[in-house]
């Protein structure tokens, strides 16, 4: 009974911790972003609160909290009210089945740095952003606005194109890990990470995912010269900034997937393991921003070719040559 | 794709065409930002920046405005009112005069009507307010003790009914005329 006690007290301590982390990473990531966009743009960007702007995330949140929070008359208020919940509740969720670091001992006591090992974690956090398109989706429709459903729909077939090559990418790396645990997956890169074997396939999950966060060049849902800003139009104040934080949330977290897939996760010499992996998380995100100050948006018909007729058949060809290797070496 | 070009010819351009903006990027982030940073930093205005209006005075401290209503009349946006009345000595005065610099324009056409140089636009933005009402500046703060962008000029030195003067009396004005000498 103690045990299962202390058991439960260290899944709570865990919990709070990554949910902490993840929910100050995305803040801050805010404040990266639009400072480096300012730097890439020879401006400053935000540096008028605290130190180098630095505490310009809690006064976004004030001013998020202040602002007044609108329902649309003709709105479905019950969805309209819930849905942006949604996002960052699937995100925050995908967080549990990431593996930190190796075990630590507290008191005598194995304590794994990952919230549950999922036997299918990697199925687990591909269904999850399955679900975070119903916030894009049920986010367009409740608001009962034509642009904003226009752009939950252009969103929406964006979200689940991209699914198809976002998750083939992913098989050849459960091919050679021999699971779907990312715990497994980490193990199996201790040695040599999995980018050196699946270039491509790392430059498809990239792909995919940018297009999964729905950020320049591919965030067609929010075009604003024709859509004003999608599916988030109705939005205001505190609902708005979930969506936004729904979005810098999954961007941190397909940095965490992408290091844990492809870069060797917590793996790496002289520093401990979570700075290592916090290290090759940063890698995405600054990747995001910089395209983001880079490219300009492509064209719907544009990207649903670029999906269909280049990623998804680059996809299954690198898994059959993953498939065909394996077998040949035995 | 071009169709003149191969496909390797366009592969590259295109390839080249997505990495070069990158590099472009890559570049200004290690440039000192172009940002004046304004609280701190203030630069001079052009000396006919158009800002806050004032009502200017003659060198010798009297109102030059006569209430004309031109101004008014030429605003865009109609965001001058006055009232005009009548001094003791005759000369014409604004009994009140406001601007709602909530509607104002600064467009300048106030100041080029202004007959008497009276109006006039200075190099003062720094006029933001908490409230609508607080943008509707009435003649006590509109006007200013000094002659502004054209401190010596008098108007009724060189036009305009002399009041409490001699005919003729103006500057560049020559001798009245009298119409009974005058004959052929």
């Amino acid at each position: 009974m103690t045990m299962w006690l202390a058991g439960f007290a260290v899944l709570l301590v865990k919990m709070a911790l990554v949910l902490g982390v993840a929910l100050l990473g995305a803040a801050y990531l805010v404040l990266v972003e639009r400072k480096l966009l300012g730097r890439m743009q020879l401006r400053y960007g935000p540096n008028r609160v605290g130190p180098f702007g630095l505490l310009q995330p809690l006064a976004d949140g004030v001013k998020m909290i202040l602002k007044e929070d609108l329902v649309p008359q003709g709105a479905d208020r019950f969805l309209f009210m819930m849905v942006p919940a949604v996002l960052p509740l699937t995100t925050l969720l995908a967080f549990a089945v990431v593996p930190f670091g190796t075990e630590l001992t507290i008191m005598g006591q194995q304590v794994p740095m990952v919230i549950t090992d999922l036997d299918v974690g990697v199925l687990f956090v591909l269904s999850l952003s399955s679900v975070g398109v119903y916030s894009l989706a049920l986010g367009g429709w409740a608001s009962n606005s034509k642009y904003s459903l226009l752009g939950a729909v252009r969103g929406v077939g964006q979200m689940i194109s991209y699914e198809l090559p976002l998750g083939l990418s992913l098989v050849p790396v459960i091919m050679l890990a021999g699971s779907m645990s990312l715990v497994d997956i980490v193990n199996a890169q201790a040695d040599m990470p999995f980018i050196v074997y699946q270039p491509v396939a790392y430059l498809l999950f990239v792909l995919s995912a940018l297009v999964e966060v729905k950020r320049t060049p591919f965030d067609l849902a929010e075009a604003e010269n024709e859509l004003q800003a999608g599916f988030h139009m109705e939005y205001s104040g505190m609902r708005f900034a979930l969506f936004f934080l729904g979005e810098y949330l999954n961007m941190i977290f397909l940095g965490a997937f992408a290091a844990l897939l492809f870069l060797g996760g917590w793996h790496g010499p002289v520093l401990p393991p979570f700075a290592w992996l916090l290290i090759k998380t940063a890698i995405m995100p600054i990747l995001l921003i910089w395209i983001r100050a880079s490219l300009p948006r492509l064209r719907p018909d544009q990207m649903m070719r670029l999906c269909w007729v280049w990623l998804a058949p680059l996809a299954l060809l690198n898994i059959l040559a993953t498939g065909a290797v394996m077998l040949l070496k035995g | 794709m071009d169709e003149r070009k191969g496909i390797a010819a366009s592969a590259v351009e295109g390839t080249r065409g997505i990495l070069e903006p990158f590099w472009v990027t890559l570049r200004q982030l290690f440039r000192k930002p172009i940002t004046e940073e304004y609280p701190e930093f203030k630069r001079t205005l052009p000396e006919r920046a158009r800002g806050r209006i004032v009502l200017t005075r003659s060198p010798d401290g009297e109102e030059r405005c006569v209430a004309c209503q031109l101004c008014s009349a030429v605003c865009p946006v109609s965001c001058i009112s006055m009232q005009s009345a009548v001094r003791e000595d005759g000369r014409r005065y604004a009994e009140w005069f406001r601007i709602n610099f909530g509607r104002c324009i600064f467009c300048g056409l106030c100041e080029e009507a202004c007959p008497t140089l009276a109006i006039q636009l200075t190099n003062d933005f720094e006029m933001s307010a908490d409230a609508p009402m607080q943008l509707v500046h009435e003649k006590d703060a509109l006007t200013v003790d000094h002659g502004g962008r054209h401190p010596d000029y008098d108007f009724y030195r060189h036009a305009g009914v002399a009041v409490g003067r001699e005919p003729g009396s103006h500057e560049d004005e020559d001798a009245p005329v009298n119409p009974k000498s005058n004959f052929p």
